[in-house]
């Protein structure tokens, strides 16, 4: 990779980590929607500890799908105000660098909402792994990775958008469907132990790197159309 | 914008004058590369215009600012993007615009003048050749908006080309070069100031 793009990506991590930390509103929103999927599962079932290892992994996708599409919006909606996006795009800076910054410091984000949010799935759901935790985390890795390289992409292809908030999932979910099924049945494989997952994280590890080498290469189209 | 062909001299001062929707704002945003024309090709000093960004320093009508951040953590987050790495020149343009460099407090708590001031320092850090302003002194006070338009010859006077729109055209009657009439996206007149103060 190209030293200043790899600089200039790593510019635009720490101010979007610092910016988030400034006003906290990508955090707080995806906090409070996967706490209130956790609990309202929780309400609406009451699972067997079997029951739980075998539906967890959809539990788990679906409110991480959820809240990083409302992470998403939010990290292009403040490149917006004030038109902060022109500024960037009449600097010298590669619009390579400001993709990727964005996708690591969302993926840096969900990660920490993951981290958080684990613990309160094992307590609601009293889940405990039959197979290797170690996989969990390959599996959360790679999984969070492919959401948030593919949302940040069309998140950015919304934003000129009218209805950008209501864009962003119509045009994320479709694509990410078998990225979604390879990590609900992965995740459920590990937590189960009745098949390996190994299949599901080469697949996810192929969508990845196919994804992301296309919306890099596409990405300076996106942001330039007008 | 149609059929417009339009040569800039270094070192000019010119005004971008016409009613609203003439094509004023779109014309300085072609320049700045952020609209690509249907037809035809924008030249900077013999580059075109989006090899030459380092050159240009475009300020909109929009201050471009991050709320979230003082006045020294936005021009220090643009000025990496333009490779610098030093606070010198971010100070020097903060104080050029009459910006305290050691006010700590956020854009979004400042006055529309101040993120007006802010913009422009943020448009001139890196000493562009080209500086392409589009109403630099709505919300300026009169006496901001003078030294504004001192701190715009001054920089014509080092051999910068200015494109500046404006409706405060008395502001910049002793100070500005050359008038650039449009009218629905067409040239219509170009010429002296002196005609339009006249």
């Amino acid at each position: 990779m190209n030293h200043s793009i790899a600089r200039l990506t790593w510019v635009n991590v720490r101010k979007d980590l610092r910016l988030e930390w400034r006003s906290r509103d990508v955090l707080n929103s995806m906090l409070f929607f996967a706490l209130l999927v956790v609990v309202i599962f929780s309400f609406a079932f009451d699972p067997s500890v079997e029951e739980s290892r075998r539906m967890a992994g959809g539990l788990f996708w679906t409110a991480f799908l959820f809240s990083t599409v409302m992470a998403l919006n939010q990290s292009w909606a403040r490149e917006l105000r004030n038109g902060v996006l022109d500024a960037y795009r009449v600097s010298p800076s590669p619009s390579e660098a400001l993709f990727l910054g964005k996708v690591i410091g969302n993926f840096l984000l969900v990660l920490l909402l993951e981290c958080l949010m684990a613990p309160l799935f094992v307590i609601f759901y009293n889940l405990s792994s039959v197979g290797p935790v170690w996989q969990l985390g390959v599996v959360f890795l790679l999984g969070t990775w492919a959401l948030v390289v593919n949302g940040t992409f069309f998140a950015a292809m919304s934003i000129r958008t009218r209805n950008r908030e209501l864009m962003l999932p119509l045009l994320l979910l479709p694509i990410s469907i078998p990225a979604v099924a390879s990590m609900v049945l992965a995740t459920t494989n590990v937590l189960t132990g009745e098949s390996s997952p190994v299949l599901q994280m080469k697949f996810l590890a192929v969508y990845c790197v196919v994804f992301t080498t296309a919306c890099f290469l596409l990405f300076d189209t996106v942001l330039n159309a007008e | 914008m149609r059929g417009l062909s339009l040569e800039l001299e270094q070192g000019r001062f010119y005004v971008l004058r016409g009613e609203n929707g003439a094509g004023k704002s779109t014309l300085l945003r072609m320049i700045a590369g952020l609209n690509e024309p249907t037809e035809g090709h924008i030249f900077i000093y013999g580059i075109k215009n989006k090899e030459a960004l380092e050159h240009i320093g475009y300020m909109a009508h929009a201050p471009l600012l991050y709320e979230e951040f003082s006045a020294m953590e936005n021009l220090r987050f643009f000025a990496q993007l333009y490779g610098i790495s030093s606070d010198q020149p971010l100070i020097q343009a903060l104080e050029r615009v009459g910006l305290d460099p050691k006010l700590e407090r956020r854009v979004g708590q400042y006055s529309q003048g101040m993120r007006q001031r802010l913009s422009l320092a943020r448009a001139i850090f890196h000493s562009p050749r080209l500086l392409l302003l589009d109403e630099p002194f709505s919300n300026v006070d009169p006496d901001s908006a003078a030294a504004i338009a001192k701190l715009l010859a001054g920089m014509r006077d080092e051999g910068k080309t200015i494109v500046l729109v404006t409706h405060q055209i008395g502001l910049l009657s002793s100070v500005a070069d050359e008038y650039i009439l449009l009218s629905h996206g067409q040239l219509v007149e170009r010429g002296a100031m002196q005609r339009v103060t006249a």
